[in-house]
């Protein structure tokens, strides 16, 4: 402020006051937002630089860069810790949760959607309630659930699990594709002769393609990245690689500092190219909540 | 709508028809039934995946292995080892919270607009939120520690002697919540921000406000409401840090976060029913100050669209 009140005497022309004001404050401000965001960036690249350097190092203790550089600590990580195994349940883990809670969410979102009938706010409120609540404080008791009927420590108990947020999920990014639907499409479809089966399959189903396609990649990237409910349902045979992950890590010392570095990598470039593909398909701001959008200009 | 439904009370009283056409001349009448059906696999699933779990982890906290049905929570809140986590716990997530939407805002203030490189900025920024806490974890020791590259930054620029103690204490966990904490706001509130039509911000400034004045009394009360919220969700996972507090941590000592009292009741003790009391008082202190959030927020979104108006 006290540029401002500097500042009249110099602001001779006949230019708008408003304009060269806002300027010259603006200016710091700007200065200090931009160095913000440069050091979160610059401390960003050294958490995720420091990882990918380690994992190529042969060895590293106290110098900016490793001695030499070799990429044995891949093969030593994927021997050790059976990556192959870890990867393959990751995805069988991630296709089933992706196909069961579109197969569940995406008709509840029809009808949440289209239709109004008793109870529907309280449906919706059942529906938040999993996304809002952090999956630690539901996950012990549904872990205790699942424990109880014999299916954690199991395949078939971690995808139990991880539905639990993702059906939600998959409901809520539906829902507003689908109010986009004209009503009137349907009903042309159901006039001329089209049942219920059809109408979904032969018309709906088309023109949700892509709005499903958007919610099955993030319910995939919110499902791999899952550490939680899978840590607290998976056996020794269905561990993720989040899971996998974190065991290695909590019991370091034992192993080669650098090869859980290799682990993370393989975590990192399969969540980046995940990712990749999910930018092509939605907006940045979905991947971390839906929130109602303007149309960006 | 009364005329059309009007017919099928008399079809079905008249004389009866083929049951083929029947049944079909009443999906199409009454879609409604059918159509209702399309729920009850969302519904079925999550009574039995989420609240059946949930309320049977309150009865079960109820429950305890040995006591009346409240030694639980008396053990919990009776012992100062356990009942510090409550505290532990909202001293990191509270902090954390705050700083990432406070920080946000300014920022993306600067960033409403457009220019070049504006996409590439979000997704970079959505790279964090994306490799989760346990990938930041093993990040933070190696960047952070003694040898990493901080310190040594650090001790080029001749800012320490020695290497600053970052990681496994609160700070390793503080800086963990930053990172996968901030961007998640800073989209959040930037898809806010970019919600407010700019045109009210520059009717104030034909009335000759200032930047500061124009962001106070306009930007500011419009944005609260979505601050509130962007608040709420941030806290929501502060508050169940869980890896970050166990690797980058100190888990037995500063960090001992309350999701480590749960899952150690029930997966180092095998006691079910107090890790249930706990996860309970969990979600209840957590529904507290999120219900506090949202009753204020309330208060702020009539009181200034009330202004507006």
């Amino acid at each position: 402020m006290a540029t401002v009140t500097g500042i009249p005497g110099t602001d001779v022309p006949g230019v708008g006051p408003a304009r060269p004001r806002r300027r010259l404050v603006a200016r710091p401000a700007a200065w200090l937002v931009w160095g913000a965001v440069i050091f979160f960036f610059l401390n960003l690249l050294g958490v995720v630089g420091s990882v990918l350097v380690s994992s190529f190092g042969q060895q590293w203790f106290d110098t900016w860069l490793p001695d030499g550089f070799t990429a044995k600590w891949y093969s030593d990580a994927w021997h050790q810790f059976t990556l192959g195994q870890v990867i393959v349940v990751t995805l069988e883990v991630s296709l089933l949760v992706v196909g069961l809670s579109l197969l569940i969410g995406v008709p509840a979102a029809y009808v949440l959607a289209r239709r109004s009938f008793p109870g529907k706010r309280a449906a919706y409120l059942v529906f938040l309630l999993p996304i809002l609540m952090p999956p630690i404080t539901y996950g012990i008791p549904l872990a205790t659930v699942l424990y109880k009927f014999g299916l954690a420590g199991h395949l078939s108990g971690v995808v139990l699990a991880n539905l639990v947020p993702s059906v939600p999920f998959v409901i809520l990014t539906m829902t507003p594709f689908i109010e986009q639907i004209d009503p009137r499409i349907e009903s042309a479809a159901r006039m001329c002769g089209a049942g219920l089966r059809s109408v979904f399959l032969r018309v709906l189903a088309p023109l949700l393609l892509p709005g499903m396609l958007a919610s099955a990649i993030l319910v995939l990237v919110r499902t791999v990245g899952m550490f939680e409910l899978t840590f607290l349902t998976a056996g020794p045979d269905s561990q993720t690689l989040v899971v996998a992950l974190y065991y290695s890590m909590s019991a370091a010392g034992i192993r080669a500092q650098q090869s859980v570095d290799a682990m993370a990598v393989i975590y990192t470039s399969m969540m980046l190219v995940l990712l990749v593909v999910a930018l092509r398909y939605v907006n940045p701001t979905q991947l971390v909540a839906r929130v109602k959008e303007e149309p960006e200009p | 709508m009364s005329v059309t439904t009007s017919p099928p009370a008399t079809a079905a009283a008249g004389p009866p028809q083929s049951p083929r056409a029947h049944w079909r001349h009443r999906l199409a009448e009454r879609g409604v039934d059918g159509q209702l059906w399309l729920l009850a696999p969302a519904v079925l699933f999550v009574m039995l995946l989420f609240l059946y779990p949930f309320f049977y982890g309150l009865g079960l906290s109820f429950q305890p292995t040995k006591g009346g049905p409240f030694s639980d929570y008396a053990r919990f809140f009776g012992d100062s080892y356990q009942r510090g986590t409550i505290w532990t716990t909202l001293g990191l997530a509270l902090p954390a919270a705050l700083l990432n939407v406070l920080a946000s805002v300014p920022i993306a203030y600067r960033m409403r607009g457009r220019f070049r490189g504006k996409r590439l900025v979000t997704i970079l920024l959505v790279v964090p939120i994306t490799l989760g806490t346990v990938l930041t974890a093993q990040g933070l020791l190696n960047f952070l520690g003694p040898t990493g590259w901080f310190n040594r930054v650090l001790m080029g620029l001749q800012l320490t002697d020695e290497p600053v103690r970052l990681i496994h204490n609160y700070w390793g966990v503080f800086f963990s919540l930053i990172i996968t904490g901030f961007p998640f706001a800073f989209l959040l509130v930037l898809s806010y921000l970019s919600g407010i039509d700019p045109t009210l911000e520059r009717a104030a400034a034909t009335l000759g406000a200032g930047w500061w004045q124009r962001f106070r009394t306009v930007t500011l009360p419009l944005l609260m409401p979505g601050l509130a919220t962007t608040f709420c969700l941030t806290f929501v996972l502060a508050f169940s840090v869980f890896p970050s507090a166990v690797l980058v941590g100190n888990p037995a000592g500063e960090t001992r976060v309350i999701s480590i009292a749960a899952y150690q009741a029930a997966y180092e003790q095998y006691d079910y029913p107090y890790a249930s009391a706990i996860a309970m008082v969990m979600g209840a202190i957590e529904l507290v100050i999120i219900s506090v959030v949202l009753l204020a927020r309330t208060r702020l979104y009539t009181g200034s669209s009330g202004g507006k108006g």
